[in-house]
């Protein structure tokens, strides 16, 4: 099978974050270790040189690194389009204003919530009035503003309230996501997880800011895989368009794809990163469709989905070669649907140094 | 409402980068969270969309270029669609 070059590396440049949002999907076990700038400015010229366009910066917080300047300067001169993806907390103008200048092309912004209160009780700490701040020095630095806001059971009821805020914002694209439940936000998906109504309500709003916003703002809502009948094309397809360095350099098909135990992850520096997407075995694990288990293996719509997202599967079942048990057709789909059905309870909130022992098993028990 | 020819004055998205792509030897226009390959027509078309010429300016340069063929119909229709596209504002 002939690889394709990838078209955007997603560099986790660190764990280390101000905030405690319990939908993030780091990992349960965050890495303290991360990548030298050597290393990350290494990791970015073999990515460019392998056909690599597109750079998102993101983390944990990018902006706790001090030499996010020096590797916006590198990616820049590499002809890179490079992204920040961040909270916004110590994203003052002076700072937008010279990441500005070394290169940097747009960056995306995280709120909570439009509420002070409630955003910063998602948050786990004092962090909305900061962000406001952040994305007027964004605008003010000439960058565009892409207002990102995960969506879940603590403000779908707001989403009219939390547009008519990152409205004032100026911003080129507004993005309502639902959570996607991997990393700390599976391991907090029944109290994040919407009622149906709850979320059916939200996406009649939706629909009516979308008409009347037509024409001015960009507005993006993507629902939850948990929330759909067929499973998403997850990546567009495993190690297909893009790949992900986690902070300590474990190069991933996607930022999830370290929760597959059963896989081997190489580190940037073991192997050349053009070998890693090539030859390697992780990479090429699910690639095609040679791996595939029934009903995915005879589906009509195999090439559409491949099967949804390898990670769930594995959070989910323990296999990750399994039908994402979010397809109505899956064998785990009933037992996957019962699994939801005690909604609500506490948050538990992202921290670095989270005890092991709380990490997943498998959530449904097969027959 | 369409925009008369002496009106327009595309320009490109904010924050869009036009540039070629060594690897795949294409030229590629990159946006957030798209790229989008083009040929060498869009490529010409998009350069030109500086948000200072008019779309009539535009489209005489590149009859200028392309030895007096029409191109205004092609080229209002194409900054028609990068517009609702957007990669053109």
């Amino acid at each position: 099978m002939s690889v394709e070059p990838p078209l955007a590396l997603t560099a986790e440049l660190t764990h280390r974050c101000p905030l405690h949002c319990p939908y993030c999907s780091n990992p349960v076990e965050l890495s303290a270790d991360e990548l030298t700038t050597e290393a990350w400015a290494d990791a970015i010229e073999q990515a460019s040189r392998l056909g690599v366009l597109q750079l998102h910066l993101t983390g944990g917080e990018p902006l706790v690194r001090d030499d996010l300047e020096a590797l916006v300067d590198h990616a820049a001169r590499l002809g890179l389009y490079t992204q920040l993806v961040t909270s916004g907390v110590g994203l003052d103008e002076r700072r937008a204003l010279r990441l500005a200048e070394l290169g940097l092309n747009s960056v995306q912004l995280s709120f909570q919530a439009a509420d002070p209160a409630l955003a910063d009780r998602i948050a786990g700490r004092k962090a909305h009035t900061g962000k406001l701040a952040a994305a007027g020095a964004v605008r003010a630095a000439g960058l565009p503003l892409i207002a990102n806001v995960v969506l879940h059971r603590l403000n779908l009821d707001h989403v009219e309230a939390i547009v008519e805020l990152c409205l004032t914002l100026d911003p080129q694209r507004i993005e309502l996501a639902n959570a996607q439940f991997h990393g700390w936000a599976f391991l907090n998906r029944l109290a994040l997880l919407p009622d149906r109504e709850q979320l059916d309500r939200a996406a009649v709003t939706y629909d009516n800011l979308r008409r009347r916003l037509s024409g001015t703002v960009e507005l993006a809502w993507v629902l939850s895989d948990y929330a759909e009948r067929r499973p998403k094309p997850c990546m567009g397809g495993w190690a297909r368009y893009a790949l992900t360095v986690a902070p300590d350099g474990a190069v991933l098909p996607c930022p999830a794809a370290r929760s597959i135990d059963t896989l081997t992850f190489h580190s940037i520096g073991d192997r050349p990163l053009a070998w890693i997407w090539r030859e390697s075995a992780a990479f090429n694990a699910y690639r095609g469709g040679g791996w595939m288990l029934e009903p995915c293996r005879s589906c009509d719509r195999r090439a559409v989905d491949h099967g949804g997202c390898r990670c769930q599967a594995f959070a989910l079942t323990g296999d990750a070669r399994r039908a994402d048990p979010v397809c109505s057709l899956s064998p785990d789909h009933a037992a996957f649907v019962r699994s939801l059905g005690d909604q609500g309870g506490r948050l538990r909130y992202r921290r670095l140094g989270h005890s092991s022992s709380s990490k997943p098993s498998a959530a449904i028990s097969r027959p | 409402m369409p925009r008369r020819p002496d009106e327009l004055r595309p320009r490109l998205a904010d924050g869009a980068l036009l540039r070629h792509d060594d690897v795949r030897d294409v030229d590629v226009l990159l946006l957030p969270e798209r790229v989008v390959t083009l040929n060498p027509t869009g490529r010409a078309i998009l350069q030109l969309c500086d948000g200072s010429r008019t779309l009539a300016e535009i489209c005489e340069l590149l009859e200028r270029r392309y030895s007096g063929a029409a191109v205004t119909a092609d080229v209002a229709a194409f900054v028609d669609a990068g517009t609702q596209n957007g990669l053109l504002r």
